[in-house]
């Protein structure tokens, strides 16, 4: 097989997982209605539970929204190799010949459009019942745009590497929750500059290079983490 | 095509098999067969590159493998044609259509339905579809023939011998006494570790 030919059948099998992957959530709503389902019950209990008072529940939005996306995200995390795991398909694709690498990558990519961009869609929404100030708005719909692929990037390694135990799930929340806080307080000192009229932009660089930087290295660790898992 | 010299997987500090060696062509078929719990699917997966081997080493001179396992890879919640077209575009390696395979392996009544709905041995087969599909030279098939009626059982004998006649190798794995009726088989008889 020439370069090209090798080049062309890996992009053509990236694109073939990442639509079956598309068609099979389709294939089970429910499962992928369940973390936004989700994330608007934790924000709309806030106001519930601290009371409606208009000024705190501007100054906790940004908190308040980002902490239910985080749990969302995670809730929704476990599904992310498990059923390729269980029903013998990953070990398939190990014997495809292709890297592993870049199946993970196709599988994040997957997750995220299923359940990280319905949050992102879904956050002015959230922000006009938080009273958040509509300047910081966007800002905030800007954070959760860079900021959920990183929580799915990042998730995926933590997947990885429980998912061959029985209950990896609770696991999982404690491996990866103390690596999406430094997303947390970057996403929402953003949001909170932009609503203090402060600038802003530094703290969006840092989500940007954080993205980079786990697109290029998250899918490596994800694919080692599911390589030692199968066997 | 693969040469395996004394290669042992240890789980928990024991050896699972007795060190296996073998060489395989091109047009041969290796039978390993031994009782429940010999080692027959860890020698495969070990072939296979999902499990390292403790000791020995092997030498493989393709890229990919077809595998049947015990867990099929097969989607419940995609259609027989759906589960075949994805393999198909995934592995890029086939110019056959998938219709054409689906009716070779007998599925051609249920190919629209999820897969969920079908029976064990229509799995087994569809699995064996996708193996139609891999175009890879080395086979390998662990217990191939469990959950398949007699018919299945000679669609995989059928496969089979139309793979070696094409210069294909298998390795294959059954604890049962049918063997297929090939010239170029070795025979691997697997003996537990934990016995020795």
């Amino acid at each position: 097989m020439t370069p090209e030919q090798q080049s062309g059948s890996m992009a053509s099998a990236f694109f073939a997982l990442l639509r079956r992957d598309l068609l099979l959530a389709f294939r089970r709503r429910t499962e992928m209605l369940f973390p936004i389902v989700f994330l608007l019950v934790v924000v709309s209990l806030f106001p519930l539970g601290i009371g409606p008072s208009p000024a705190l529940l501007a100054r906790i939005a940004p908190g308040v929204i980002w902490i239910a996306a985080l749990l969302a995200t995670v809730i929704s995390l476990d599904g992310l190799f498990r059923s390729d795991f269980e029903d013998g398909t990953l070990e398939q694709f190990v014997l495809s010949g292709h890297p592993l690498t870049l199946i993970s990558l196709a599988k994040i990519l997957a997750h995220w459009l299923v359940a990280g961009l319905p949050l992102v869609l879904m956050s002015p929404l959230l922000a006009v019942w938080m009273n958040l100030p509509i300047e910081s708005l966007g800002v905030m719909v800007l954070t959760l745009a860079l900021g959920t692929p990183i929580l799915s990037l990042i998730g995926s390694i933590g997947v990885g590497l429980t998912i061959s135990l029985k209950r990896g799930g609770q696991l999982l929340s404690l491996l990866v929750f103390p690596l999406y806080v430094p997303i947390l307080i970057i996403a929402t000192a953003a949001v909170m500059a932009a609503s203090d009229g402060l600038p802003y932009t530094a703290f969006l660089g840092l989500l940007v290079a954080g993205l980079i930087t786990s697109v290029t290295l998250a899918p490596f660790a994800a694919a080692a983490a599911l390589k030692i898992s199968l066997s | 095509m693969l040469s395996v010299s004394k290669i042992n997987f240890e789980r928990y500090f024991e050896p699972v098999f007795e060190p296996v060696s073998f060489e395989l062509k091109a047009g041969q078929l290796l039978l390993v067969t031994g009782s429940n719990g010999c080692g027959k699917t860890t020698l495969i997966r070990v072939l296979a590159d999902i499990l390292y081997p403790t000791s020995g080493e092997f030498l493989r001179r393709t890229d990919s493998m077809g595998y049947v396992g015990h867990y099929l890879g097969i989607k419940d919640d995609l259609s027989v044609i759906e589960n075949l077209r994805f393999m198909r575009d995934f592995l890029g390696t086939s110019r056959r259509s998938c219709k054409d395979v689906i009716r070779q392996v007998g599925l051609g009544r249920v190919s629209e339905q999820l897969a969920r709905t079908l029976s064990a041995g229509q799995r087994k087969r569809c699995a064996l579809a996708r193996l139609l599909l891999s175009n890879t030279k080395l086979w390998l098939l662990d217990e191939p023939y469990s959950n398949l009626d007699q018919e299945g059982v000679n669609l995989v004998d059928d496969m089979l011998i139309a793979h070696l006649e094409t210069g294909g190798a298998c390795v294959l794995a059954t604890h049962g006494n049918h063997r297929p009726n090939w010239a170029g088989t070795q025979d691997c008889r697997l003996i537990s570790g934990a016995a020795a």
